[in-house]
């Protein structure tokens, strides 16, 4: 269920680098105090961009709210869409516009056993929840484990506040592009557990094969993803629209759709997260390869190629795509 | 202390139901403001969902049950009795933040209870002691009744029974119970109201009562012990027993009701939304355990005792929307209920945020800026 936004002025009231390229922002809201935050809640914030355009980010809150500050993480990534850019230029004093905190990702602490898996920057909204399922486990003897993946060493923020929350053995710590077990993994969790994990789509879409392998319930699956990542480095690409005679170039600092409508092909879309699927575009031809980012279309959707979720998903190469625009009669 | 605006904790077990209420069907419910479908699933557990489709708010109790599964509707999307959606239509995946809010709940004593508030704070231990409903050594029945009334009305009510004389003079009121002395205690989650009457004449209830179960028609020592448990939770241990048989408590001797009959009135009083309640009530007594008649006619007779209520009740709510510039005005007798608003309010308070919404500056600080 989505609920309006309320937007309101915040500032930086300090920094803090968890890893070399993760920078932790603590937030005081001008109404000086902030209720509670639910696990899996995340604040939209403006950002501007190098261009001068206000866009909204979304990141998700990052463990135990202190009744007046909200903390979130940002990763610096230098061939994104120049969001975390715009974070990083920010300074201890300044300010800018947030919204209430929303949940798209809530835990439910009625299952019999938790796994929680992140992969690097995904680590932000399991933070919490490993937080009060550590409580849980203490009080109910819950089993919670997590596994958390990141490419260097120096990559795993948070793994001390892990540690604390589920204990040294309960935080399974992958370094390296090698394939994480997730099977074993799901094997140890009890019937009706639940999975909630956040990181980029190739570890979600394997995490995804683990658990269909398995024979586990859908519904017991949970997943947050923002679409900022995908299999192929973000670049430029083509794309052609013969339907309106257009052929554009979508930077690597902007979205397929934003794209799309700067060059007045007209879209629906909603969520922008690549799960609602009002986004998705007929793909007519592809010369080069679809690095599909959404949870909307299903694996062998993906495979066929015939659709794309324009809001989250790109491109390398040159895609040739068709509007929904058909002239009046 | 400052009146809190809400009426009501979140933090709480609230009955939502009797368990006789609650099939495999939907049942939609408001507790405390919000819109509730319960549903007995097909191992017997009760789920309690969130009344409001994720995808464009249709109440979901206007769908249908298949299996455990409940089904929009509208458009068919599918939810588990947790809550998750389990089917879309017309896609291949599931949109991840598809589920509408499933709430804890309790089935104990006879009722569906439901916390309405942080799910991580729900202990089922804190479900309020109503054992007397469905205990072998006593034997009742209840009923909910829906009053148009703030829920705070009721407790009032039952805190302060010196209204029996004039309410229900014809079966529980006397002219001691408007006369006798009372005690009012309270302790951090309780309130306790006690009143002994004794060696007078039975009311008529009661009379009849000791005379159907023993026998006897002299005179009576009567006791009325209320306990409030916070938020809205009221039981009465209520009896007579021969006069001068040693049922009233004296230094060391806690009381000996051997020679009585004891029932316990339950009540908990769940609110519905600001101005409306559901109350739930049942009548256990410990003699005739076997005699289904008397259970059947204590329940009706209950029932009718409640209705004189109810009249009484919403006909104050509707005097107090009638004069909104009026505050009560408390007498001696009402000590018990201002225990209980008292216990009740506390509990409000402690779910706000520790610190003020508004910070107030000292004039120095803002001079010296």
């Amino acid at each position: 269920m989505k609920s309006d936004l309320q937007w309101m002025q915040a500032q930086v009231v300090a920094l803090r680098e968890v890893t070399p390229t993760v920078r932790e922002f603590t937030l005081r809201p001008d109404t000086d105090f902030v209720a509670a935050h639910e696990p899996g809640a995340h604040l939209q914030v403006q950002v501007m961009t190098e261009q001068g355009r206000v866009q909204t980010r979304s990141y998700s809150l990052v463990g135990e709210g202190d009744g007046s500050c909200w903390r979130i993480a940002v990763k610096r990534l230098d061939d994104g869409r120049g969001g975390s850019r715009a974070m990083w230029r920010l300074a201890e004093g300044d300010r800018l516009q947030v919204s209430a905190p929303q949940n798209h990702f809530p835990l439910d602490l009625a299952a019999p056993g938790y796994l929680l898996v992140a992969g690097g920057i995904g680590i932000t909204p399991l933070v919490l929840m490993a937080q009060r399922l550590g409580a849980l486990a203490r009080r109910r003897g819950v089993p919670v484990a997590m596994l958390y993946g990141a490419r260097h060493a120096g990559e795993f923020g948070y793994l001390d506040t892990l540690r604390d929350a589920l204990g040294e053995a309960g935080v399974q710590a992958h370094e390296g592009a090698a394939p994480i077990d997730f099977d074993a993994a799901i094997a140890a969790l009890p019937p009706g557990g639940q999975l909630y994990t956040c990181g980029p789509v190739p570890m979600l879409e394997a995490v995804k094969r683990a658990w269909a392998a398995a024979g586990r319930p859908l519904a017991d699956l949970r997943f947050e993803t923002f679409g900022s990542s995908g299999r192929l480095a973000t670049q430029a690409f083509t794309v052609r629209i013969p339907r309106h005679d257009l052929s554009i170039t979508v930077p690597a600092d902007c979205t397929l759709l934003d794209a799309l409508d700067a060059a007045g092909v007209q879209t629906l879309s909603d969520c922008k997260r690549g799960e609602c699927g009002l986004c998705a575009m007929d793909v007519l031809a592809v010369d080069g390869e679809v690095d599909h980012r959404d949870v909307f279309l299903s694996p062998h959707e993906k495979q066929a190629t015939t659709r794309i979720c324009a809001c989250v998903s790109r491109a390398v190469g040159t895609l040739t795509l068709d509007s929904a625009y058909r002239p009046d009669r | 202390m400052k009146t809190p605006t809400t009426a009501f904790p979140l933090n709480a077990w609230y009955a939502a139901a009797y368990d006789v209420e609650v099939r495999h069907a939907l049942l939609p419910r408001t507790i405390c403001n919000q819109k509730v479908v319960l549903f007995r699933r097909t191992d017997g557990h009760v789920a309690a969902l969130e009344d409001a489709c994720w995808h464009r708010l249709m109440p979901l109790s206007l769908g249908r049950l298949e299996g455990d599964e409940l089904v929009c509707g509208y458009h068919g999307l599918v939810y588990n009795s947790q809550g998750r959606c389990t089917h879309m239509p017309s896609q291949e995946t599931l949109n991840p933040s598809a589920c509408v809010r499933s709430f804890p709940v309790v089935e104990k004593h006879r009722f569906v209870w439901i916390w309405p508030g942080d799910p991580a704070r729900a202990d089922p231990a804190l479900v309020p002691d109503m054992h007397w409903n469905d205990d072998p050594a006593w034997a009742g029945d209840g009923k909910m009744i829906r009053v148009n009334c703030d829920y705070r009305l009721v407790v009032d009510n039952l805190m302060d029974l010196t209204h029996e004389t004039f309410v229900h003079g014809s079966s529980i009121g006397n002219r001691e119970v408007a006369e006798a002395p009372f005690v009012a205690t309270h302790g951090d989650r309780s309130a306790t109201v006690t009143r002994w009457m004794e060696s007078i004449d039975a009311p008529p209830f009661w009379g009849n009562q000791i005379r159907h179960a023993r026998g006897y028609t002299g005179k009576v020592d009567r006791w009325q012990i209320i306990r409030f448990e916070g938020p809205c939770t009221v039981n009465i241990d209520v009896g007579v027993a021969e006069a001068g048989s040693g049922a009233v408590p004296s230094g060391s001797n806690p009381g000996d009701r051997s020679k009585g009959v004891n029932g316990y009135v339950l009540n908990t009083i769940t609110p519905e939304t600001d101005k409306t309640c559901l109350y739930f009530w049942a009548f256990a007594r410990n003699y005739c355990l076997g005699e289904q008649r008397l259970t059947h006619e204590l329940r009706e007779g209950v029932s009718g005792i409640f209705r004189e209520d109810e009249i009484v009740l919403e006909a104050q709510q509707k005097a107090i929307d009638e004069h909104p510039d009026h505050q009560f005005y408390n007498l001696n007798i009402d000590a018990g209920s201002m225990w209980a608003r008292r216990l009740i309010d506390r509990m409000i308070e402690k779910e706000r945020p520790a610190r003020a919404a508004i910070p107030i500056h000292p004039v120095e600080e803002k001079q010296a800026a």
